[in-house]
C-alpha cells in the first residue's frame, strides 16, 4: 500500500487530537505531559512528512529542534511535578489553583 | 527726570516693600519694630509724593518699561502719570495715610496679627497709588483691583467672627460687579483709540473726528465706567457693600471707607472727564444718581444706632454730593470736597475710633453719652469734624459743600437742588444727633471710658486743624478768596468759572447764609431732640423703612442672591455633582465592575486556560479563513 501525505496528515492529525483530548480532560499532571509528547509527536510526523512530500531536509531538521525542547519541556516539567507531589500530596492539577485571580 | 522717575519709583515701592516684610516678619520684629517701621515707610512715601509736587511743572510722564505688548504697534507701558489731579489724591492718600497709620499704631495694641494688620496696610496703600498714578487703564485696573483686595482683606480682619468674613465677601462680589464695568470700558476704549493709555485716549477725544460706530462705543464705555465707579465709590445701585464694609478695624474705616479708595470712583471720572463731556448723557446719569444717593443715604443714617454705620451712610451721602458736582461739570468742586471729605472723614471716624476704643468695643450710641468729660481731646475734635460736615462757617466742609450747592442752585435743576439741600439739612441733624448722643446726656453704658492714647489723640488734633483750615485751599474769589485747587486742577478738567459780579456776590451771599442756615437747624433740632435722651427714638411704621434702609438688602436678597445661590445649587449639585463627578466616577466605578466580572477567568487552572488558548487558536483560524 502506497503512503500518501494525506495519510500521514491524517496520523499527524489524529494523534494531535487525541493529544489535545487527553490535555484537556485528565487531571493527572503525569497523564498531562504524555499528551503534551503525543501533540508534539503528531507534530513530528507532519514535519517529517513534508519533508518528505518536498524533498529536503529542513522539515528533518525542524523534528530534531522539536525532540529537543520536548526533552528539556518533559525533564521541567517532571520536575514541577515532584515538587508539587511534595506540597500536596498528589498530582491532581485541579488543585494547583494558587494563581486564581 | 531722572530724579522724577526715582521720587516716583521710591514712593510706590516703599509700601510694598513694608508690606512684604511686615507681612513675613512681622511676628519676629514685635509690635515695635512694626509700628515704627509702617509709619516711617508711610512718610517716607509721602516726602517722595511732596517731592514729585513741587518737582513737576503742569505734567509729567514717567515711562519704566513696556509692560505688556498686544500688537507691533499697541502696547501697554507701566508708566506714571503725574499731573494735579494725581499728584493732589496722591498727597492725600500718603498724607492721610501716614495720620491713619500713626493713629492705628494706638489702635491696634495688642492684637495678635499686628504685623499682617500693618502689611495689609501698606499693601494698600501702594494699591491706591498705583491706582492714582498710573498714566494706563490697564495700569489703574491692577490698583483698582489691588484696593479691592486689600478692603477685602482688611473686613474681614478679624475673620474669626463669621459675621465679618461675610461682610468682606459682600464688599468684594459688589465690587466686582463695578470692576466688570470697568474692564468693559477698558475694552469699548481700546477698540475706539487703540491704546489704553489715558493720555492718548484724551489727545484723541481732543482731536474729535469720530465717528458713529466710535461714538457707540465710548457711549457703551462711559456707561461700564460709571458702573465700575458707582461700585467703588458706593452709589446706587451698589451702595450695599460700604455700611456693611464698618466690620473692619475703625482705621480701615477712615483710610479705605471714607477718605481714600471709595473716592477712587470720582477721581476716575474726573480722570476722563472729556470722555463724559463727549457722551452728555452719561454725566446726566452721574449727576442724578448722585443726589439720589445722597439724599438716600443721608435719609438711613439718621436711623442708624450704630455709630460707624451713621458715619458710613454719611460717606456714601457725601460721595454722592461729589457724584452731583462731577455730573453737573463741576469736577473741581467735587475734587474739593473729596479733599475735605479726607480730612473731615477721617477726623470722625478716628474719633469714633477712639470713643469705640475707650468703650472697649462698644459701637451702640443708644450706650455711650456724657463722654465729653472722659475724652476731651476726642471731643473737641469731633466737635470740630461735626462742625465741618454740617456745613458751618468758615470750616472746610461749609466752603466744598457750598460750591456743590452753588453749582447744582446756579444748573436750573429743581429735583436736583430741592435734593442738595434737603441732604445738608440731614446732614447736620445726623451728625448733630451722633454728637449729642455720644458727649451729652447720662452715661448710658456699663464700661468706664478712658481718654485714648496719644498717638491716637494727635493724629485727631492733626486732622481737627486739617478740617478746620482745608477750606482755605480754595477759597472762593467771589470772598476775595484765591482759588488755589482751580487754578491748579484748571488745566486737567474743564469747569465753568463763576463770574465775578455784584448778582454773583449776593446769590452765593444768599446761598451760603441759606446753608449755613439749614447746618445750624439740622444741629439745632438734634441738640433739642437728643439732649435729654431717654433711649427713645422715632416710633412710627413709616420709619421703619429708614431704619430697614429701604429694604434694599431685602429687595436684593430676593431677586438676585437667592436666584444665584439656585443656579449655584444647580451647578453644584447637578452639573457638577450628577454629570461631571458622575461621570469621573462612573468611569472608576464602572472599570472596578468590569475587572471583577473578567478576574472570575482567572482560576488558576492550567487546563482552563489551555481551553481558551484553544479557542483563541481556532478563533484565529476562522478569522484567516473569512478573510481568505
Amino acid at each position: 500500500m502506497n503512503v500518501s501525505i494525506a495519510h500521514l496528515l491524517f496520523l499527524s492529525f489524529g494523534v494531535f487530537c487525541i493529544g489535545g483530548a487527553g490535555f484537556l480532560m485528565r487531571r493527572n499532571a503525569l497523564s498531562l505531559l504524555i499528551c503534551l509528547e503525543l501533540m508534539l509527536s503528531a507534530v513530528n510526523i507532519a514535519f517529517v512528512s513534508f519533508s518528505r512530500l518536498h524533498q529536503n531536509e529542513s522539515g528533518n531538521l525542524l523534528y530534531f529542534l522539536v525532540i529537543t525542547v520536548a526533552a528539556c519541556e518533559s525533564a521541567v516539567g517532571l520536575a514541577l511535578i515532584l515538587n508539587f507531589f511534595r506540597l500536596k500530596k498528589n498530582i491532581r492539577l485541579d488543585e494547583a489553583t494558587t494563581l486564581k485571580g | 527726570m531722572a530724579d522724577l522717575k526715582l521720587l516716583a519709583a521710591l514712593c510706590v515701592l516703599i509700601p510694598l516693600v513694608g508690606s512684604t516684610l511686615w507681612f513675613w516678619l512681622g511676628a519676629r520684629f514685635g509690635e515695635k519694630v512694626v509700628s515704627i517701621g509702617a509709619v516711617t515707610f508711610l512718610v517716607a512715601s509721602f516726602l517722595c509724593m511732596l517731592g514729585m509736587f513741587f518737582g513737576v511743572h503742569e505734567a509729567a510722564r514717567v515711562d519704566f518699561f513696556e509692560w505688556i505688548r498686544i500688537s507691533s504697534n499697541a502696547s501697554v507701558h507701566f508708566s506714571f502719570l503725574l499731573d494735579p489731579l494725581s499728584l493732589t489724591l496722591g498727597l492725600i492718600v500718603t498724607g492721610v495715610g501716614s495720620l491713619i497709620h500713626v493713629y492705628a499704631t494706638g489702635y491696634m495694641k495688642g492684637d495678635p496679627s499686628f504685623g499682617r494688620f500693618f502689611s495689609y496696610l501698606n499693601l494698600f496703600i501702594f494699591s491706591m497709588l498705583m491706582l492714582v498714578l498710573s498714566d494706563s487703564l490697564v495700569g489703574l485696573f491692577l490698583g483698582w483691583e489691588g484696593v479691592g483686595l486689600c478692603s477685602y482683606l482688611l473686613i474681614s480682619f478679624w475673620f474669626s467672627e463669621e459675621a465679618n468674613a461675610i461682610a468682606g465677601k459682600k464688599a468684594f462680589v459688589v465690587n466686582r460687579i463695578g470692576d466688570f464695568g470697568f474692564l468693559i470700558a477698558i475694552f469699548a476704549l481700546f477698540q475706539v483709540f487703540g491704546t489704553v493709555s489715558i493720555p492718548d485716549i484724551l489727545s484723541a477725544i481732543h482731536l474729535g473726528n469720530l465717528t458713529a460706530d466710535q461714538m457707540f462705543w465710548s457711549k457703551i464705555a462711559c456707561f461700564g465706567l460709571i458702573l465700575g465707579a458707582s461700585g467703588k465709590s458706593a452709589q446706587i445701585p451698589l451702595h450695599i457693600w460700604l455700611p456693611d464694609a464698618m466690620a473692619g478695624p475703625t482705621p480701615v474705616s477712615a483710610l479705605i471707607h471714607a477718605a481714600t479708595m471709595v473716592t477712587a470712583g470720582v477721581y476716575l471720572i474726573c480722570r476722563l472727564q472729556p470722555l463724559f463731556l463727549l457722551n452728555g448723557g452719561s454725566l446726566e446719569i452721574i449727576a442724578y444718581m448722585g443726589g439720589l444717593t445722597a439724599l438716600f443715604a443721608a435719609s438711613v443714617a439718621i436711623f442708624q444706632n450704630d455709630i460707624k454705620k451713621v458715619l458710613a451712610y454719611s460717606t456714601i451721602s457725601q460721595l454722592g454730593y461729589m457724584f452731583l458736582a462731577v455730573g453737573l461739570g463741576a469736577p473741581v468742586a467735587a475734587y474739593f470736597h473729596l479733599m475735605t471729605h479726607a480730612f473731615f472723614k477721617a477726623l470722625l471716624f478716628l474719633g469714633a475710633g477712639s470713643v469705640i476704643h475707650g468703650l472697649h468695643h462698644e459701637q451702640n450710641m443708644h450706650k455711650m453719652g456724657g463722654l465729653r468729660k472722659q475724652m476731651p481731646i476726642t471731643f473737641w475734635a469731633m466737635t470740630v469734624g461735626v462742625l465741618a460736615i454740617a456745613g458751618i462757617p468758615p470750616l472746610s466742609g461749609f466752603v466744598s459743600k457750598d460750591e456743590i450747592l452753588h453749582t447744582v442752585s446756579t444748573s436750573g435743576r429743581t429735583a436736583l437742588s430741592v435734593m442738595a439741600f434737603l441732604t445738608a439739612f440731614m446732614t447736620a441733624f445726623y451728625m448733630g444727633r451722633l454728637w449729642v448722643l455720644t458727649f451729652f446726656g447720662k452715661f448710658r453704658g456699663h464700661h468706664e471710658a478712658d481718654e485714648s492714647p496719644l498717638s491716637m489723640t494727635f493724629v485727631l488734633v492733626t486732622l481737627a486743624i486739617l478740617s478746620a483750615l482745608g477750606g482755605l485751599l480754595n477759597w472762593p474769589e467771589l470772598w476775595g478768596g484765591h482759588e488755589l485747587l482751580n487754578e491748579f486742577l484748571s488745566s486737567v478738567v474743564v469747569q465753568k468759572k463763576i463770574e465775578i459780579s455784584s448778582e454773583a456776590f449776593h446769590h452765593s451771599l444768599l446761598l451760603a447764609g441759606f446753608s449755613s442756615l439749614l447746618g445750624l437747624a439740622g444741629l439745632g433740632l438734634a441738640w433739642l431732640r437728643y439732649r435729654n435722651f431717654s433711649g427713645k427714638e422715632f416710633e412710627a411704621p413709616v420709619f421703619n423703612l429708614f431704619k430697614k434702609k429701604y429694604y434694599i438688602d431685602e429687595l436684593y436678597d430676593i431677586a438676585i442672591v437667592r436666584n444665584l445661590k439656585q443656579i449655584g445649587w444647580i451647578l453644584w449639585k447637578g452639573v457638577d455633582g450628577l454629570c461631571i463627578d458622575g461621570f469621573l466616577n462612573g468611569l472608576g466605578t464602572g472599570t472596578t465592575r468590569l475587572a471583577n466580572r473578567l478576574r472570575g477567568m482567572q482560576t488558576g487552572l492550567a487546563q482552563q486556560y489551555a481551553v481558551w488558548v484553544w479557542i483563541g487558536f481556532l478563533l484565529l483560524l476562522f478569522g484567516a479563513w473569512t478573510v481568505r
